[in-house]
């Protein structure tokens, strides 16, 4: 068993772990935070994706042990004006239909538009290719970055 | 798929860490290729030892002689975002970002990727063309391996229980420059044909990834590469060179799809290297 002590979401959690357990298990069973999705397990979906320190990572190769000290994100947690934003225009583009990756999704999506890639549709949908989304094609997903995008850049 | 059971270690320093090492313990870097495979459970280890965030091996620097060292946990995400200094960073960069998702590349490592020894990937093919040389460190010692003679094969290297990959070292390549291209059915994949070159004033090599063996680097007539090309690459003096030099490295079956591919990459690396 190992202690850990993370912050999650803004608040901090201390608790002890066995090394097996994955940071997605941690996120969805002890913390019971559920909008973490679980895909493939294997780091191809990018269901599980949160973010780490203020950057996306696979949830579901990661022992949660490892992220010991970090800060993590959850799709519960991301809120601020660019966040707000992009659950706006997913709604208005239906960038989403079962939800199943939409919170992996959104913090693919949050990366891109920070790292200033949003503002064209080559590069957003090269950069998203590693979060499969089986029921939208894609097309409202690509919009709604798009969309952030043009509306947050002069 | 969940984990096998093991138990954790992240030791605050490099020497910390050789020493949990000595014992019987696997190191855990980015996880990126190790906790698929333990999720498989092709692999199972007892014992890791997470060395991703030891300070000693997350630094890169440019030498007075152009030699670039790199840290081997330094992730191909810092790759991508101009970490590397001196001429080859732009080149670097530009690999690392087309290695699988900003996900993976935000945790997997440079010195993973080597040790992990997957045919396919990318540092294994760009190194091997580079000319790199690893520094291992066990508990007491240190030895400089050429990168040609650590990757042997499928999943496997030269490195010896105990030992740990510290440092990549890539010598200076005065008036270089590189290409790379891949083939891949999906974005991001491991690739079928993945190859990378480059073009001196004299000369021009280019390196095949994605074979049953290690990565080839094969030598190639500098002037079949910086003229006009035909329309289809396939019926060109260059890949009937890169064809027959393939043929006579023997590390395919010359008739297959992926001699094709492995030829064709390499023809548009080598195409690549040499715009202006
Ligand atoms: C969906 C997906 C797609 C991918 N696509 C690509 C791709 O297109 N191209 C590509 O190149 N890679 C790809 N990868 C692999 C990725 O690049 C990994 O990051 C990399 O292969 C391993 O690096 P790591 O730091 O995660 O190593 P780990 O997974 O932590 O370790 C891998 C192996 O190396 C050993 N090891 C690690 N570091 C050291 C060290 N310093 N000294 C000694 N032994 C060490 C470990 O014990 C283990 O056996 C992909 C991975 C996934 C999950
Ligand atoms: S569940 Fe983690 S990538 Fe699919
Ligand atoms: S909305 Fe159903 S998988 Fe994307």
């Amino acid at each position: 068993m190992t202690d850990i002590a993370i912050t999650i979401n803004g608040t901090a959690w201390e608790g002890t772990v066995e090394p097996r357990l994955s940071l997605a298990d941690l996120i969805r069973g002890e913390l019971t935070l559920t909008g973490t999705h679980l895909g493939c397990e294997h780091g191809v979906c990018g269901a599980c994706n949160v973010e780490v320190d203020g950057v996306p990572m696979r949830s579901c190769l990661m022992p949660a042990a490892a992220a010991d000290g970090c800060a993590i994100t959850t799709i519960e947690g991301q809120y601020g004006e660019m966040a707000e934003r992009l659950r706006a225009a997913f709604t208005t583009h239906h960038a989403l239909q079962c939800g199943f990756c939409t919170s992996g999704m959104m913090a693919t999506a949050l990366d891109i538009l920070r790292r200033g890639l949003g503002r064209d549709e080559a590069t957003i949908r090269r950069e998203l290719a590693g979060n499969i989304c089986r029921c939208t094609g894609y097309q409202g997903i690509v919009a709604a970055i798009l969309h952030v995008a043009q509306e947050t850049t002069p | 798929m969940k984990f096998p059971a093991f138990d954790y270690a992240r030791p605050a320093g490099l020497d910390a860490a050789l020493d949990l090492l000595a014992g019987e313990a696997a190191v855990l870097s980015g996880g990126q290729s190790l906790s698929p495979m333990m999720g498989f459970r092709v692999a199972r280890p007892e014992k890791l030892v997470d060395i991703s965030r030891l300070s000693a091996l997350r630094g890169a620097a440019l030498e007075p002689d152009g030699t670039l060292v790199i840290g081997a946990a330094v992730t191909h995400a810092m790759i991508e975002d101009g970490a590397l200094p001196g001429p080859l960073g732009g080149f670097l960069a530009r690999v690392a970002g087309g290695i699988a998702y900003r996900a993976i590349r935000n945790r997997g490592t440079i010195g993973g990727s080597l040790c992990q020894a997957d045919p396919a990937a990318d540092w294994p093919c760009v190194m091997s063309l580079l000319d790199a040389v690893l520094v291992l460190r066990r508990a007491g010692g240190e030895r400089q391996v050429p990168v040609r003679a650590f990757l042997l094969g499928h999943l496997m290297t030269a490195i010896e229980p105990g030992e740990l990959l510290t440092v990549i070292r890539i010598p200076p390549q005065p008036g270089a420059r590189f290409g790379m291209a891949k083939s891949t059915r999906k974005l991001g994949e491991f690739a079928e044909g993945i190859a990378a070159a480059c073009l001196t004033p004299g000369a021009a090599r280019v390196t095949l990834g994605a074979l049953e063996v290690p990565p080839a680097t094969l030598a190639v007539d500098p002037a079949l590469v910086t003229g006009p090309q035909p329309a289809r690459l396939t019926s060109s003096p260059l890949y009937a060179a890169v064809d027959a030099a393939l043929k006579a490295a023997d590390a395919t079956d010359p008739a297959g799809y992926r001699h094709h591919l492995a030829v064709l990459t390499g023809c548009r690396a080598l195409i690549e290297a040499a715009q202006p």
